[in-house]
């Protein structure tokens, strides 16, 4: 296990590499879909006062 | 109408927010799922199951998350490219709601190309950045992608920042070349690409098919992210209109 991680001295820059593409993903996938649940609620709040 | 094919049907429907809107969730949800199982599927691979290469050792690995990502920021680029000019020769709106959802998107993918090129290059270079034609053009298309953010946020007019944004993402085109090409052109330290369409790939097929995997991942799992941004420009821009209240209404809150 610990070789695998060690990556043959590499370890380091592999992992940084791998780490640093999973944010980027993790801030691509989420960030639309979050500011899409955001608008949603906004519109459907000030619907509900403009109805009310 | 009988004789119009599918695809052109579904290109001047594509052109309605409501029905690309009522369309999209699914693809959405799909494309995301794909995206996201290709990539654990292609990165354990790459991480765990192909030998080390011979003159790299493992830092080789890298390959599979860096050549996916800067393929697919070009290809970004190239998309918006496209819909910049539909903009300014049919005024769609939804060509310039692409533009504006995919520009921060590819700029994070493209962000993502320049770190795992960087950290690729400390080991195999012995440096992370040079400045030669290939990451100086890779980091123009970063700044591309910045300016088209900016720019239509410091247009308030909607539609003059339309136009604007589009124009830069024509003009902005002439980047691809020189970034496709700066690894022939120009001396760098850069490799030369290893695939071709229409060659016999430069790689070993062990090692192919995780880059193969990762990469389709990558563009399911970003044209997903992309549909959501759309998702939300088109629910903001419409939200005047009658379906996107009745939409509103149906759901909880």
């Amino acid at each position: 296990m610990s070789e695998f991680m060690a990556m043959g001295g590499h370890g380091a820059y592999v992992w940084g590499a791998y780490a640093a593409s999973l944010l980027a993903l993790i801030i691509i996938g989420a960030a639309p879909l979050l500011a899409l649940r955001r608008t949603v609620r906004r519109l459907r709040q000030r619907l509900d006062e403009d109805e009310a | 109408m009988a004789g119009q094919s599918w695809l052109l049907r579904t290109y001047h429907r594509s052109a309605s927010p409501r029905w690309f809107f009522e369309g999209s969730r699914a693809w959405m949800i799909g494309l995301y799922v794909v995206g996201a199982l290709c990539i654990l599927v292609g990165s354990t691979w790459g991480l765990g199951f192909v030998p080390p290469e011979r003159y790299q050792g493992d830092s080789f690995r890298i390959l599979f998350v860096h050549v996916p990502a800067a393929s697919l920021a070009q290809s970004i680029y190239i998309a918006l490219a496209i819909a910049g000019l539909v903009y300014l020769v049919w005024r769609l709106k939804m060509a310039d709601m692409f533009i504006q959802a995919a520009a921060p998107i590819g700029m994070i993918v493209t962000a993502a190309a320049l770190a795992t090129g960087i950290v690729w290059g400390m080991p195999t270079w012995g440096t992370g950045w040079v400045w030669d034609a290939r990451t100086v053009s890779t980091l123009v298309l970063l700044l591309l992608f910045f300016g088209l953010l900016a720019l239509r946020q410091a247009i308030g007019h909607p539609e003059r920042a339309a136009l604007a944004t589009s124009l830069l993402a024509v003009v902005g085109v002439v980047n691809i070349p020189v970034i496709k090409y700066s690894v022939e052109w120009f001396a760098t330290l850069h490799q030369p690409a290893s695939i071709e369409i229409g060659e016999r790939p430069a790689i070993a097929p062990i090692y192919l098919w995780p880059l193969a995997c990762n990469a389709l991942g990558y563009y399911c799992f970003v044209a997903g992210a992309i549909l959501a941004a759309l998702r939300r420009i088109i629910v903001e821009r419409e939200s005047t209109t009658a379906w996107v209240r009745d939409w509103l209404r149906g759901r909880q809150s």
